[in-house]
C-alpha cells in the first residue's frame, strides 16, 4: 500500500458518483490505496464555526486512525517500504479541514502540543506527523501524472471549454491549504482538464464562494452567491464547469437558474468524473443519473467535438 | 447606509452605547490573532462575497471589537453570515483572520447567552453537529429533519430541492456511525467542557487559555 484514502461523508451520501470516479482514476493511473479505518465526519463548518477544539480534534482522530493503519501495514508486509505515507483527501472541505489540524501539530506550537495531548488522552496516542495530507488534484497535476494521463487517455475531451471552478476551500488559507504557485488564480485543474482533452476557460470567479455552508438556512443567499459563479463561467464562454467540492456541486447543480428565460444550464461535474470519461474508466452512466442539472448536452457537445 | 459603524457611533454621541473594557483582548486570546492591528484599510469588505447581506461590514465589525463594543459586536448579524470563505484572511496586510475572528464572535454569543444575530444559521449548524456527535458521521436526512422540526416555516422552501435531491439518490436514507462511538463522545464532551470556560459563560476566568503567539499565517 502506498496510500490511504479518506471519503468523508459527503462522498458516501450526496457526492458517491464523486467517490466511484475518484477511486476508478486513481486504480487506473495503478495507485495503490486502502480507506481509512473507521473515520469519523471532519466537522466542516458547523465545526469551526461552534468550537476551535472540534474543529481539530475530529481531523485529528483521523489523522491517528492512519497512522494506526500504517503501522499494520507494516506488521502485516503490507508497507509500500519507508516513503512517507499520503492521505488522499477528495473532498475539498474535509481536505481543509485535515490540513488545517495536520499544520497545528506540525508547527509544534503550544495549541498545537496542547490539543495533540487531549487527543492522546481520548484515542490512547498523539498525532505522531508521519502522515502528510494531500489533495488528489495536487497528485494529478504533477508534470510527471500529467503524462502519465495523456498516455491513459482512450477518449480525449475533445476540447470541451471547460471552466474549472476551486471555491473556497482548495484556494483558502493558501499558506496552509493552496499547492499553487498563484493562490488567487490556481491552474492544477485547468492543467489536467488540458490533458484530458477539454479546453479551460479564462474566468474571474474560480475561487469565488458559493456559500454552502448556509444552504440550508439561508437558501436566497446562497443562490445568489451560486448563480454569480454560473452565469460568470457562461460568460467565459464554458460549455461545463469541474469541481473538486462536493458542496459546491450541491449548490452549483442544484441551486442554478438561467439568466433569461429559457436559457440553458451550465453542467457541472466532478473533475474526476470528466478525467474517467476520457480514460474510459468507471461506471459514468450511473454516475449521470445522480446529478440535478442535466449532464446529457455536454456529454453530446463532446461526443460532436471530437467526432468532428 | 445606516449600518455604517459611523453611523452607529453618532447615534451614541461618538462612543459604543456600552462599552466593555478588555473585550478586544478577550477576542484577541480566543481566535489567537491581534484585532488591534486592524488599520480599517477594508480589503477584507471589498472581497467579501455576502458584504451586500450584512447589517456591519467586515471591517467594521473589526472596528466593533477594537472599541470595546462587545454587544454590538455579538449582536452582529454579520457574524452568522460570514460564509468562511476566508478570502479576508488570505488579503488582510495586517494578519487578522476577520473569518477567524467572526467564529471567535460567534462562540463567544453563544457562550454568553447572547441573543444569536441570525438563529437558523446556528439552528442548522446544531442540526448538522447532533448527528456527528451520535454518529461520528453526518448524516442529511437527519440534520435537515432535526432542523426542520424547530423551523416549520422552512419546510416550504426546502421540500421541492429536497424531493429531487432524494429522487436522484443525492440522500441517503441509512445513516453510517464510527465504531469507536465512544472517542466521539469524549471530543465532544470536552468541547463542551472547554466551551463552559469561556467568557460571559459564567463559569471562571481561570479556564482561559492565552495564545497570542504564533498564530499567525505571516511570519
Amino acid at each position: 500500500m502506498t496510500y490511504l484514502y479518506f471519503p468523508g461523508c459527503s462522498l458516501h451520501s450526496t457526492a458517491e458518483e464523486f467517490n466511484d470516479s475518484a477511486q476508478a482514476l486513481l486504480k487506473a493511473l495503478g495507485l495503490d490505496y486502502e480507506e481509512l479505518d473507521d473515520w469519523n465526519c471532519c466537522g466542516a463548518t458547523p465545526a469551526h464555526a461552534t468550537s476551535e477544539f472540534l474543529t481539530a480534534a475530529l481531523p485529528l482522530r483521523n489523522l491517528v486512525n492512519a497512522e494506526k493503519q500504517v503501522e499494520k501495514w507494516a506488521r502485516t508486509g503490507d508497507s509500500a517500504g519507508a516513503a512517507p505515507i499520503e492521505i488522499l483527501v477528495p473532498c475539498a472541505a474535509c481536505y481543509n479541514a485535515f490540513r488545517l489540524a495536520e499544520r497545528l501539530v506540525r508547527d509544534g506550537g503550544a495549541e498545537g502540543r496542547e490539543i495533540n495531548r487531549e487527543i492522546a488522552e481520548i484515542t490512547g496516542r498523539p498525532f505522531g506527523g508521519t502522515v502528510t495530507v494531500r489533495h488528489p488534484l495536487e497528485l494529478l497535476s504533477r508534470p510527471e501524472t500529467l503524462d502519465k494521463i495523456r498516455a491513459l487517455v482512450t477518449r480525449p475531451l475533445g476540447g470541451l471549454k471547460v471552466a474549472s471552478y476551486y471555491g473556497c476551500l482548495l484556494a483558502r488559507p493558501s499558506k496552509i491549504v493552496s499547492f499553487e504557485p498563484n493562490p488567487e488564480h490556481p491552474v492544477a485543474m485547468d492543467n489536467v482538464m488540458a490533458a484530458l482533452g477539454a479546453e479551460p476557460v479564462r474566468w474571474s470567479r474560480k475561487t469565488d464562494c458559493c456559500g454552502q455552508s448556509m444552504a440550508v438556512a439561508e437558501g436566497e443567499l446562497v443562490t445568489e452567491l451560486t448563480n454569480r459563479v454560473t452565469q460568470a463561467a457562461k460568460e467565459a464562454g464554458a460549455e461545463a464547469i469541474a469541481t473538486a467540492c462536493p458542496l459546491c456541486m450541491m449548490n452549483l447543480d442544484t441551486r442554478q437558474k438561467p439568466a433569461t428565460p429559457g436559457e440553458a444550464l451550465l453542467p457541472v461535474f466532478f473533475f474526476t468524473e470528466l478525467a474517467a470519461v476520457a480514460l474510459g474508466v468507471g461506471k459514468p452512466q450511473a454516475w449521470w443519473k445522480r446529478h440535478l442539472t442535466d449532464v446529457r448536452p455536454a456529454l453530446e457537445l463532446l461526443e460532436a467535438k471530437r467526432s468532428a | 447606509m445606516a449600518s455604517d459603524v459611523e453611523l452607529y457611533l453618532a447615534d451614541s454621541g461618538g462612543r459604543p452605547a456600552s462599552v466593555t473594557p478588555g473585550f478586544v483582548r478577550d477576542v484577541e486570546k480566543h481566535a489567537g490573532r491581534m484585532v488591534s492591528r486592524c488599520y480599517q484599510c477594508r480589503k477584507c469588505t471589498s472581497g467579501c462575497p455576502v458584504s451586500y447581506a450584512l447589517d456591519f461590514q467586515c471591517h467594521e465589525v473589526m472596528r466593533l471589537v477594537q472599541l470595546g463594543a462587545r454587544e454590538a459586536a455579538l449582536r452582529s448579524r454579520a457574524i452568522w453570515l460570514c460564509a468562511s470563505c476566508k478570502t479576508c484572511r488570505e488579503r488582510c496586510p495586517n494578519d487578522v483572520d476577520p473569518a477567524g475572528v467572526m467564529d471567535t464572535l460567534k462562540v463567544l454569543a453563544v457562550a454568553s447567552g447572547t441573543p444569536i444575530g441570525r438563529k437558523q444559521v446556528k439552528a442548522f449548524q446544531k442540526a448538522f453537529l447532533a448527528t456527528v456527535a451520535v454518529l461520528g458521521r453526518a448524516h442529511e436526512l437527519s440534520s435537515l429533519a432535526l432542523y426542520l422540526a424547530g423551523h416549520p416555516s422552512a419546510i416550504v422552501a426546502n421540500a421541492g430541492l429536497g424531493l429531487r435531491m432524494f429522487s436522484h439518490g443525492k440522500l441517503k436514507i441509512m445513516p453510517e456511525g464510527v465504531r469507536a462511538k465512544g472517542e466521539i463522545r469524549a471530543i465532544f464532551r470536552r468541547a463542551k467542557e472547554k466551551a463552559a470556560g469561556l467568557p460571559g459563560s459564567g463559569v471562571g476566568k481561570a479556564a482561559r487559555a492565552g495564545k497570542i503567539a504564533g498564530g499567525g499565517d505571516r511570519p
